[in-house]
């Protein structure tokens, strides 16, 4: 029975990894088989699985999981600048860090629950971004933004004397050059990993802890069960995902500014993971990608753009329907992001993977039900 | 006198001014079943609360096999063995049946917290085991795989009822473990409580039905106003007077 079970969650994983790593072939329909956005739905995945471990998995609804994104981005440039551009040692500093920043947030946050915690969360995300704008200026650069310089230090690559020469060095891991193609390839590997320590923590006694403290945390502490150490490390361990991402955000660009900490920013992986579809695995990866890929598509459309797709129509009704839909396009696509999230929540709570199920139920619907076994005993969401 | 496992000494617990329990002495011997009865609004779950952690005496203490309970957190209380099943039933509704059940059993296992986040939930093949067997024996065996939200309310507290027992406890507080269920079920739960009794589980039990109390209890404490007024055998409490006093107009014992 147990194998059955291993076996699915094995197949799910190599089926999303080898999913992940021939996206730049069937993302080609779709016009976004470019390493840019690649990248990014790769880099957002990421983040959003690590949010989805504490949201999806506890409940607990976390409003400043950017200031862990913006504190990973910026170790990774500080790696950067002092030790060496491998981007290997900027990855590991950025997930202890962000990792220790999370300990300190939840550590005072967790005392809280519902929405009294996701205020303290945004209030700690907001202050943070404050700071690395005004008394953290000598770490962050302040408006500007940390960014590499010629006269930085890079020990570690001056003492195997790789010299930079007149131009700034681009990130690299042993040579090859992070930007492009091998760069979303570093991604969807961090990504890979990312998916198959969640799918873990999800199937592991731990994260079925997690799990019941979502359903009824009262009756866990009346069970014997410390909640409070359960919440802690996933609080962390969401914190380290978010990290990973902020550092691979510098690995394909290196620079951090504190933007990348504004409350938008952690209201936009909750959107992700709602959208895809929170506590489930794929869900948040989903719903990340979807958001960034309509980030870039929508936000491209112009008056030009528009104007010549709706050239057919007659003059009059052409300046319409360019006035009504432009207002959903370029800088506007943000109202088809709120009506996109309006309807996904009103009409499929559970997000697209609860309208994948439902489609799926479509199709299984005749078959009988199969008997009550020990393996679909234990909730098995993919 | 036999050994005594858990002793309330002398606890007190106001609300606000509102005397809720006063002077409450009250000692649970090992192996027996104490069975606390009383009119509505006597203090019994108030008893039960302070017992298991969920409120502190106002003064006064709890003590539990020489340890004190007062001041413990909830956790604490039931890593010791005390493990209370409530009246409204507590369970884990989005979980299955398996789950509810297997997550008592690795508490108890593993102590309050463990980051086992390697191993599979699903390949703890001994508390599943130990987890089917429980459930089978309170007749939910074909259930296990069900989401626990969508049992009845009688189901829902049997399924509480053995994830008490999953732990097996030291001390088992039951809050009126037959309200709301049919006369079968009833029945069915008093036989299983019975046969609990045999293995020697220390029981404290309240209960309003007193065909449940006079089926099980070794010894029964009388609560009325939030003071013990009588305590006692089956026997000696149905003989004695203030008993009846209490229940008058309230109900026919």
């Amino acid at each position: 029975m147990k194998n059955t079970s291993a076996t699915s969650d094995w197949i799910l994983f190599i089926a999303f990894a080898a999913a992940v790593l021939t996206m730049p072939i069937w993302l080609a329909p779709f016009g976004a088989n470019y390493p840019d956005l690649m990248q990014k739905f790769a880099i957002f995945g990421v983040f959003a699985i690590g949010f989805n471990i504490l949201f999806g998995l506890t409940g607990y609804l976390s409003f400043g999981h950017a200031a862990f994104l913006g504190v990973g981005s910026y170790t990774a440039v500080w790696s950067f600048k002092l030790l060496t551009m491998n981007v290997l040692p900027a990855v590991v500093f950025s997930i202890v860090v962000a990792g220790a920043f999370a300990f300190l947030i939840g550590f005072i946050s967790l005392r809280r629950s519902g929405i009294y915690f996701s205020i303290l969360t945004l209030a700690f995300a907001q202050m943070s971004y404050n700071l690395a704008y005004s008394v953290l200026t000598p770490i962050t650069n302040g408006e500007t933004g940390l960014q590499l310089s010629l006269s930085d230090a890079r020990v570690l690559d001056a003492a195997v004397g790789v010299s930079t020469g007149r131009s700034l060095p681009s990130t690299s891991l042993f040579g090859i050059k992070m930007s492009g193609l091998p760069g979303f390839y570093f991604c969807a590997v961090a990504l890979i990993i990312g998916f198959f320590i969640a799918l873990r923590i999800t199937r592991s006694p731990f994260g079925t802890m997690l799990r019941g403290i979502k359903s009824n945390q009262t009756r866990m502490s009346y069970t014997g069960l410390n909640t409070r150490p359960y919440l802690i490390w996933a609080f962390v361990i969401s914190g380290m995902y978010a990290g990973l991402a902020g550092s691979l955000l510098a690995v394909t660009d290196p620079l951090a500014g504190a933007e990348r900490m504004q409350w938008t920013a952690s209201g936009e992986v909750v959107l992700m993971t709602i959208l895809g579809g929170a506590g489930t695995l794929l869900g948040p990866v989903l719903g990340a990608a979807l958001i960034k890929y309509f980030e870039n598509i929508f936000s491209a459309f112009n008056d030009v753009t528009l104007n010549q797709a709706f050239d057919a129509l007659p003059d009059g009704l052409q300046g319409f329907v360019v006035e009504l839909v432009s207002l959903f396009v370029g800088d506007g696509w943000h109202l088809t992001l709120g009506l996109l999230f309006m309807i996904t929540v009103i009409f499929l709570p559970g997000g697209i993977m609860e309208g994948m199920r439902r489609i799926g139920g479509l199709f299984t619907r005749k078959k009988p039900q199969p008997a009550s076994s020990t393996t679909s005993a234990v909730a098995d969401p993919s | 006198m036999e050994n005594t496992v858990l002793h309330v000494a002398d606890v007190h617990k106001s609300f606000a001014g509102l005397h809720a329990l006063s002077d409450i002495d009250l000692s649970v011997r090992e192996g027996e079943t104490h069975a606390i009865i009383g009119p509505n609004g006597a203090g019994k779950s108030t008893l039960l609360n302070v017992c298991i952690g969920r409120l502190r005496p106002t003064s006064g203490q709890v003590v539990f096999d020489g340890q004190n309970l007062t001041g413990k957190q909830p956790h604490e209380i039931n890593q010791l063995g005390v493990v209370r099943v409530f009246q409204t039933p507590e369970i884990f509704p989005e979980l299955s049946l398996l789950e509810n059940v297997m997550i008592p059993v690795l508490a108890k296992r593993d102590g309050a917290f463990k980051l086992s986040w390697f191993r599979r939930f699903s390949g703890e093949n001994d508390a599943r085991v130990q987890a089917e067997d429980i459930l089978t024996d309170l007749g939910l065996g074909a259930l296990v795989g069900s989401e626990a939200g969508s049992l009845s309310r009688g189901d829902k507290r049997r399924l509480e009822l053995a994830m008490g027992l999953a732990q097996q406890p030291r001390l088992l507080l039951l809050d009126e473990p037959t309200a709301g269920m049919a006369r079968h079920d009833t029945n069915a739960t008093i036989d299983l409580l019975k046969r609990i009794k045999a293995q020697g589980m220390t029981k404290v039990i309240i209960e309003h039905d007193m065909h449940v109390v006079f089926s099980l209890a070794d010894r029964i404490s009388v609560l009325a106003g939030g003071r013990i007024i009588c305590q006692g055998t089956p026997e000696e409490v149905k003989a004695d007077p203030r008993v009846k006093e209490a229940y008058l107009g309230e109900e026919q014992v």
